[in-house]
């Protein structure tokens, strides 16, 4: 299919980088032009951030920040009242040893559990403490993302209108790898659009590229850069649900865009890895990964988030075993 | 503490079995030397690791004997299947005691416990499993159907990767049926003599490997030696200059892998990201003591301030610190010598007019180190662009077009190796068809394999070790004869 | 009083489990005189079926392997197998009927085979592959690349083969990244039943070798004209129908190697046999 002519809708990043009255041509042009991802080297230098050795204070600065990031999650056909508001209770307290433990940074569930995360967070959700609970809702018919905009578009606003602060929507694969670039691009935009509320305030959006059917690298690199040009709060790498999800390789492409988004206009973009990320150890590698390429500055949960849901209870062990100084056990953990 | 201060990891010793004092192995035992002994110390530490002994003239002609005997009553006797199983033995040995050998390494050398752990060690291993199963395959290496070993190699290996060193030495030779007496650097002797222990451990007969301690003048002596067969050398070229000097109109067969100032060429279509770190790996890796380093980076004009200022940024997460930490990426320098060499060479740089850089990272009080520099406005006719530093330090040159990066890249005496950053495969391929040297890394570097053959042209020194190729260092062809011209 | 000894069952080695045939029939095993000592699994066409299935599932997987970590495998085997030597010289000299010596030598000779091949694992390709002087601004390079499924026939030699033939015949086969379906010797099939203990303990991928306790004349038309097999090792198959075998197998035009008398020795030729040659160009410019 040949690059439509006419203009793409305009953001003000698409704005910077393109000019007014950009085409989907221009963006195919832009995007095909940025330097490729060589994977051999990508996958050594990944290699590299798990040879690094966290160990006493880092390791605890490590789990205590993995834990506050966490975007606890659970996407199920089975989902109920009594499954949402267990896992609801969780993640302001994930460990009822320890009062101390940071609650995580979010609740993640579909649109239509989102009034009874809210009920359950009760006064510990974020707009009651700055410490507290987010709420954030797949949309746009995750996690296939086949459907009529129209349906998206709806899907999105009854989310927000629920109260979602945070919106995990999912690019259309079928069209970035035909090559209708400038449609998945305009698809952003419209969702981002359908983030706003009544009083004018957006929900946060997070656009997720499901790395693991875009294959390569390169259209990883690709897919980050548009996302970012179409309005994209956090960029993030799956929905969990195909595999493989997130990986290192893939979570240090995508950081390395952010960061040079970052050195191009100053702004800065989140990161969010999700699925498959299931120990401590390898949630460990992820923060390096981000200190060491696209700085310390990300390491808040404003910038950055683990798509998880087993990877909670092991953290929890993980700050057992360094508070007692013995392994802990799936019994001295709840299940969810 | 930012998170970035990551605590201390350092990877315990316990494993070390070291004695305080080590003699020479001669003849399958640790015997005493008729000389002095000297101290080798840890680079990052200061401190005395062990004493060991300086091997005299009569101890190198004790040491060929027992190599000469091991030669004609055993070795050129057994059959290439058993000689390779005693090869597979020390391969095995070196993997089960990876982690002590790993140790001991960073300690004596200085470079980070991380790359002799994930690199120089398994390596070592991986060396002494390809070349044992060559021992019994000799007539399918291209020299004829029955080549025949020489004798007895002397081989004297340098200090920057001092036990891979040797197992580039060691295991071809002992494949092809050849004896060995081979000297360890004066400054990193330790290994050498943890692997005289496994010789023993694997039975190895005795005299088929010798290992001597000793400097210069240890080494002078076995190249001056009459019984020698093969002399192998890895060092610097102003030695290996004395030793083919030296060895004009003998019998002796020589390999020299000596000296470089590679040249890492950027492409404007390169996988950037990648690209800078196989710029960082090509120069810092190993604190820049690489015989093959990327020393030289040629970037295309037009890219020149973004490279720049993408590896200053790099550079920046790069630490330097005690080697045995696990996250240390910049060890220590390995001697106090090599220290003022590189000093004296920066100076030089700075004095021409390039403009330098250095990473603002802590330097221990202690031990010998330098930061990693870049060199940028560096031009062709300056010593920093034309001599080896062995050091971390990169000189950063320009180019317009590929034959422009080409005749730079050729334009030294030099020839071991080179980089090529782009995603055009042919433009690659025409690149490195031009290339004179004798390893090229294509959107890679300081990739080491024991199936790929490692050497240079001219004054890198000639002859080449690894893979099928690195078999003719240590053997004649059928047809050759005594006297005769190759 | 004498304690009783636990008898072993001999079963079939598919997928690397060990599972009866399908068909639930067994035969009996015996030494040269007649004497009962064991009954052994007898395959049927749908083991073979579900062999070839097993060895193409893990095909890709261990082709894509490095060289070096197939040699490390070939070596474990080698490694293990010495570690077991008395277990494997009792076994032949019941089947065999030979000496004490003779035993030991072919249980030493099989080991051999496999360090031999081990060896070899990441160097033949520097032999029989090459960069080739194309006329033009090309570069051309020729590699190995192993066939795929093989199913072969273990030589059926009534002395000297029970363990020797079976490792003369596999060991070429795996070391360039095929898979296998292995026949074992017929009338003396406990030496590759034990054999493929070895493998299961020795690192060696699930599926990559299949051995089947059965007769060559019922197996072997079926695998010849399956169309999921690559090509035929035939080293043991000069008592059978071999010929027909080979007709079945140029429908697919199978790659077939013919019976040898004997043990077939170690070569490269044995390896190369079982590689396709992969030629590759690209352009080479400057500009």
């Amino acid at each position: 299919m040949s690059p439509r002519a006419s203009a793409l809708a305009t953001t003000h990043r698409s704005h910077s980088v393109l000019g007014s009255g950009a085409t989907e041509k221009a963006l195919i042009t832009f995007l095909r032009g940025i330097p490729g991802v060589d994977t051999v080297g990508a996958e050594a230098r990944a290699a590299g951030f798990a040879t690094r050795s966290l160990k006493t204070t880092s390791k605890a600065a490590g789990l205590d920040m993995i834990m506050s990031m966490v975007d606890l999650t659970t996407l199920e056909g089975a989902d109920t009242r009594g499954k949402v508001h267990t896992l609801a209770k969780k993640a302001i307290v994930p460990d009822s040893t320890d009062p101390g433990a940071p609650s995580v940074a979010a609740v993640c569930v579909y649109g239509d559990m989102v009034a009874e995360v809210r009920e359950s967070l009760g006064s510990w959700h974020i707009s009651q403490r700055p410490d507290g609970v987010a709420i954030a809702a797949v949309a746009t018919a995750f996690p296939s993302g086949r459907a009529s905009m129209p349906v998206k578009i709806l899907d999105t606003q009854f989310a927000v209108s629920e109260g979602a602060d945070e919106i995990d929507m999912v690019i259309d694969r079928g069209a970035f790898l035909s090559g209708s670039w400038g449609m998945v691009y305009d698809q952003i935009v419209s969702i981002k659009e359908a983030c706003q509320r009544a009083d004018g305030s957006y929900a946060h959006l997070k656009v997720i590229l499901e790395t693991g059917e875009l294959a390569t690298l390169d259209n990883v690199r690709r897919a980050s850069w548009l996302a970012i040009l179409a309005g994209a709060d956090f960029i993030k790498t799956s929905t969990g649900k195909v595999s493989p999800a997130a990986t290192l390789p893939v979570t240090v492409t995508m950081l390395e865009v952010i960061r040079d988004w970052h050195g191009m206009t100053g702004e800065k973009i989140g990161m969010k890895p999700a699925g498959g990320i299931r120990a401590s150890k390898d949630a460990l590698r992820y923060l390096v990964a981000v200190a060491e390429t696209v700085g310390e500055q990300w390491l808040t949960p404003d910038l950055f988030r683990f798509g998880a849901s087993s990877l909670l209870n092991d953290v929890v062990m993980q700050r057992q075993k360094m508070r007692t100084g013995h392994y802990s056990g799936p019994d001295y953990v709840s299940v969810d | 503490m930012t998170f970035l201060d990551y605590a201390p990891a350092p990877e315990s010793t316990s494993i070390l079995n070291l004695k305080p004092s080590y003699g020479l192995f001669i003849g399958g035992e640790f015997v005493d030397g008729g000389g002095s002994s000297f101290a080798s110390i840890s680079p990052s530490t200061e401190k005395t690791i062990t004493t060991v002994a300086e091997a005299t003239e009569a101890d190198v002609d004790r040491a060929v004997k027992a190599a000469r005997v091991a030669y004609d009553t055993t070795w050129s006797k057994m059959s290439g299947s058993e000689r390779g199983k005693y090869l597979f033995r020390i391969a095995r040995i070196v993997q089960e005691r990876t982690r002590e050998l790993a140790v001991a390494e960073s300690m004596d050398n200085g470079k980070p416990i991380r790359e002799t752990r994930d690199v120089d060690i398994p390596l070592v291993a991986a060396w002494f499993f390809y070349y044992a199963g060559w021992a019994d395959k000799l007539e399918y290496a291209g020299l004829g159907p029955n080549p025949q070993s020489l004798g007895v190699a002397a081989q004297i290996v340098p200090w920057n990767f001092p036990l891979l060193m040797l197992a580039w030495k060691i295991a071809p030779a002992l494949a092809a049926g050849n004896t060995v007496v081979l000297k360890p650097a004066e400054t990193t002797p330790l290994t050498a003599l943890l692997f005289a222990e496994i010789c023993q451990q694997a039975q190895l007969p005795a005299g088929v490997v010798n290992i001597i301690t000793g400097a210069g003048a240890t080494g002078a002596a076995m190249v001056a030696h009459p019984d020698i067969n093969k002399l192998a050398f890895t060092g610097s070229t102003p030695v290996g200059r004395q030793i083919a000097s030296t060895l004009a109109g003998t019998n002796t067969k020589v390999t020299l892998e000596l000296g470089g100032k590679g040249a890492n060429i950027i492409f404007d279509d390169a996988a950037i990201d990648q690209a800078i770190e196989g710029i960082i790996s090509g120069i810092f890796f190993n604190q820049g003591h690489v015989c093959c380093a990327g020393s030289r980076l040629l970037v295309q004009e037009n890219i020149h301030d973004d490279v720049v200022n993408r590896l200053q940024n790099r550079l920046a997460t790069l630490r330097l610190g005690d080697p045995l930490d696990k996250n240390t990426d910049i060890g220590a320098v390995n001697s106090k010598a090599q220290l003022q060499r590189i000093t004296e060479l920066v100076n030089v740089g700075e004095g021409e007019g390039a403009t330098r850089w250095s990473s603002p990272c802590a330097i221990p009080e202690k031990g010998f180190w330098f930061a990693p520099t870049v060199f940028t406005d560096v031009h062709t006719s300056h010593r920093i662009a034309r001599e080896e530093i062995f050091g971390p330090v990169l000189s950063v040159l320009t180019f317009r077009t590929p034959e422009e990066a080409i005749a730079k890249a050729n334009n030294s005496p030099y020839g071991l190796s080179a980089g090529i950053w782009t995603e055009k495969a042919s433009r690659m391929l025409a690149v490195a068809d031009k290339l004179r040297a004798g390893v090229i890394w294509a959107n890679t570097f300081n990739k080491f394999d024991p199936a790929s053959p490692f050497g240079g042209y001219q004054e890198s020194g000639y002859g080449r070790e690894g893979g099928r190729h690195g078999l003719a260092a240590y053997l004649n062809s059928s047809d050759w004869k005594a006297g005769s011209r190759s | 009083m004498t304690r009783l000894s636990v008898a072993k069952t001999y079963k079939l080695y598919i997928g690397g489990k060990f599972p009866r045939s399908e068909s639930g029939h067994t035969y009996e095993v015996t030494t040269p005189q007649g004497a009962f000592l064991a009954n052994a699994s007898l395959a049927s066409r749908k083991d073979a079926r579900d062999a070839v299935v097993a060895a193409r599932s893990a095909f890709p997987g261990y082709a894509g392997l490095t060289s070096y970590n197939r040699g490390q495998i070939l070596y474990r085997i080698a490694e293990v197998l010495e570690g077991r030597r008395d277990q494997f010289v009792q076994e032949i000299l019941e089947s065999e009927g030979v000496g004490a010596g003779p035993a030991g030598k072919q249980v030493d000779e099989a080991i051999d085979v496999w360090v031999w091949y081990a060896g070899f694992a990441d160097k033949y390709a520097q032999i029989v592959g090459n960069g080739n002087p194309v006329s033009g601004p090309y570069f051309n390079l020729s590699t190995p690349d192993p066939t795929g499924v093989v199913v072969a026939v273990s030589p059926q030699g009534l002395t000297g083969t029970s363990l020797l033939g079976i490792s003369a015949v596999l060991a070429p086969i795996i070391t360039s990244g095929n898979t296998a379906v292995v026949l074992s010797h017929f009338s003396q099939p406990r030496s590759a039943i034990s054999f493929a203990e070895v493998l299961a303990t020795s690192d060696v991928p699930s599926g990559v070798v299949n051995i089947l306790t059965g007769d060559p004349a019922v197996i072997m038309p079926w695998m010849a004209s399956h169309a999921d097999v690559n090509a035929l090792d035939l080293a043991g198959g000069s008592d059978g129908d071999w010929v027909a075998w080979q007709q079945a197998a140029a429908e697919t035009l199978k790659r077939v190697v013919p019976p040898t008398t004997g043990i077939p020795g170690r070569s490269l030729d044995a390896i190369t046999a079982f590689v396709e040659t992969k030629t590759v160009w690209h352009t080479k410019a400057l500009g």
